[in-house]
């Protein structure tokens, strides 16, 4: 998958002139997770720019790059280190084109490495979609593997809104082809991973994989499931979801987050109005503890796995009983 | 309370100071058309704080005592530099040519912003302190990208440089020599707390930890302000990068309209400012050294007050937004929900679905 940002951010540099990418260690050294390899090399410094320390910087000189006319992509260099930027975020880049009457174009693309389980340290598997998607004037965005995250890169940059683009660390590595003729789908919908028909899974990110494991063990147990990767966290193509749960008739949200005030709690609520009459069960979420983040050595336990999914569809079959 | 490093070219009597670093070539002609601005940015601000007063502006924040810092620096602009303001820039917008009834509509609160940004190359307001900082520098940033050759310069107060996104403006702006003049209004009073609350040394002394220089103008003379920051931004466009300008003045009135400033502040220090009031520092140069008529002054002051009677009338006459108007602009493009937000307005026979 970082391979597949690398081509899909070459290709964007490649298309408007007006890309420029900014970051921490993105320049010779690649970032540190290799998403921007080679790029100042081919593109130059003033392209990819080797950013001073200081993530509201990041954004807040984005902003003004923006507002001239550029199209930044900004790294942030992991998910817990976003939160110095989270003023600029909130209060200038989901805002002034609003606040300008339409007039500023905010087209700007934040990538954040996101999630955990890859044994880290604290700060760096946080998962914090949620306080975004919670910002009217942001859209927040997750591939799920490397043909997505090749093209969902490229529709973000192009977008006229600015993008909060959470990439799933976990899932950096993990290869597959990537088919560089057509884009797969729309930036904001939905995909159905899976096709079922006991209970509908809602994942995205580094939580689809998850789910496409528990519906293969599932499936064992003679269980039929339906996986959706949302793809887009905000707005959410809820008509897929809804289209999913009415044929179903049960839900399990998941994602690392915890679950209070949280994109599941959305998810939940928006399918329980729109499903009412199809639903045979509360819809069920399965996400991280309301703890922060623990020692990495514990967090198999913490995220949403395959036991924990399993569980889950347990409880929403057993309301047939 | 003034040091020897202090740039002025006019004393607050109104007597010509000659300084070889910033000798000035303005004519009598220039100078009295400044006068002729701060006579009338004063005059409206009065009208805005009455406005507010009676009910017809959510709030107001007054720029009376900062008009030679923010005519000085404003007429210093080429038109084709932009430029970064907080929320009390209405010195800076009338330069800018922003006509005076689009810097009430924030205040009204019918309006986020004013203005067209790029036709008057001057942003919208920002309200949280010091975020504009940064903007700025990274717009300087994108002259440096596609060959521009202006200048940019920032607004902010005091208060503002204790805050991390102005620290984090100075080290990105030196870093990059980026072209932009960060110009801080030091006017004395953050609300309620002193500068000596916000640093410990001039402030202007701080660009030198960043790597480029600072000069402290006085603020209440528009000659030195303007020569200033002339000088800044013509450095900054010829590729000198940064400058901190703290054009040392005082905030003659409240915050904003609701402050109450006799809580925190003695009279003996207002009376002690009044005697460096701005304006009647170039009036009285402008009468001594260029004898300048009363009947000229008188003239300047009846179309200042045309000119607020008038800002009232338009005000007055401003009508609310269509409440349908909150979803046109939060995203650029089509949302689903936005849609779902407008679908259910009009359901509710709510606005221009009346």
């Amino acid at each position: 998958m970082a391979k597949a940002l690398n081509d899909g951010l070459r290709k964007a540099m490649e298309d408007n002139p007006k890309v420029l990418l900014m970051g921490e260690d993105i320049g010779k050294l690649g970032g540190v997770f290799r998403v921007t390899d080679g790029l100042q090399k081919d593109f130059g410094e003033d392209r990819v720019i080797d950013a001073p320390l200081a993530e509201s910087a990041i954004v807040g000189t984005a902003v003004g790059l923006a507002i001239r006319g550029f199209r930044p992509v900004c790294e942030i260099q992991f998910d817990g280190f976003v939160y110095p930027a989270f003023d600029q975020i909130v209060s200038q880049v989901a805002k002034l084109h609003n606040r300008s009457n339409g007039v500023y174009t905010m087209g700007l693309v934040i990538r954040i490495p996101f999630a955990g389980g890859i044994g880290a340290i604290e700060h760096h598997s946080e998962s914090p979609e949620g306080y975004f998607s919670h910002t009217a004037g942001l859209r927040v965005v997750s591939p799920s593997n490397a043909n997505d995250a090749y093209w969902m890169i490229q529709q973000a940059i192009a977008h006229d809104d600015p993008i909060i683009f959470c990439e799933p660390k976990c899932r950096y590595w993990e290869k597959a082809d990537v088919d560089t003729t057509r884009a797969p789908r729309g930036l904001f919908e939905a995909a159905l991973k899976r096709e079922g028909s006991d209970v509908t899974l809602i994942a995205y990110g580094p939580s689809v994989k998850t789910a496409l494991r528990a519906a293969e063990a599932a499936q064992k147990e003679g269980l039929s499931l339906e996986v959706i990767d949302a793809r887009s966290i905000s707005p959410m193509d809820f008509p897929v979801m809804a289209a999913s749960v009415e044929k179903t008739g049960r839900f399990v949200v998941l994602h690392e987050a915890l679950a209070s005030a949280s994109v599941s709690s959305e998810v939940v609520a928006r399918l329980t109005e729109e499903c009412f009459y199809s639903l045979r069960a509360p819809g069920v979420r399965v996400t991280g503890y309301h703890t922060p983040y623990p020692p990495s050595r514990v967090e198999e336990e913490f995220l949403p796995n395959v036991d924990r999914i399993l569980d889950a569809v347990d409880r929403v079959m057993g309301y047939d009983e | 309370m003034v040091d020897s490093q202090l740039v002025q070219l006019l004393t607050p009597e109104g007597e010509r100071v000659h300084d070889s670093d910033y000798d000035t070539q303005l004519s009598s002609g220039d100078v009295f058309g400044m006068y002729r601005d701060m006579v009338i940015i004063r005059r409206l601000c009065n009208e805005a704080t009455s406005l507010q007063r009676q009910g017809q502006l959510a709030l107001w924040a007054p720029l009376q005592g900062q008009e030679a810092a923010q005519i000085g620096a404003g007429r210093a602009l080429d038109p084709m530099d932009f430029s970064f303001p907080s929320y009390r820039e209405h010195g800076v917008a009338w330069c800018r040519g922003i006509p005076p009834i689009n810097w009430l509509r924030l205040f009204r609160a019918v309006d986020l912003g004013g203005w067209d940004p790029y036709q008057y190359r001057h942003s919208v307001p920002t309200i949280v302190i010091g975020n504009q900082a940064l903007n700025a520098v990274g717009y300087a940033m994108g002259i440096q990208r596609d060959g521009g050759k202006e200048a940019t310069i920032v607004f902010f107060g005091d208060g503002a440089t204790s805050q991390g996104d102005v620290n984090e403006a100075f080290v990105w702006a030196s870093s990059f020599d980026a072209p932009v003049v960060f110009f801080v209004q030091n006017n004395q009073w953050a609300i309620s707390e002193p500068t000596i609350k916000q640093t410990k040394i001039p402030l202007y002394l701080r660009a030198q930890g960043f790597g480029f220089p600072g000069i402290r103008v006085d603020g209440n003379d528009v000659l030195a302000v303007y020569e200033v920051t002339r000088r800044a931004l013509a450095n900054a466009r010829e590729g000198g990068g940064p400058t901190l300008i703290e054009a040392f003045t005082y905030r003659m009135g409240a915050h904003t309209t609701s402050d109450d400033p006799t809580r925190y502040r003695v009279d003996a220090e207002v009376e002690a400012w009044k005697h460096r009031d701005p304006v009647e520092r170039v009036k009285a140069f402008l009468v001594r050294g260029h004898k300048v008529t009363n009947k000229k002054l008188d003239a300047v002051s009846e179309e200042a007050e045309a000119m607020a009677l008038q800002l009232r009338a338009d005000l007055l006459a401003m009508p609310d937004p269509d409440p349908l108007s909150i979803f046109d602009h939060a995203y650029a493009a089509p949302h689903p929900y936005i849609e779902e937000g407008r679908r259910d307005m009009i359901e509710l026979g709510v606005g221009g679905a009346k």
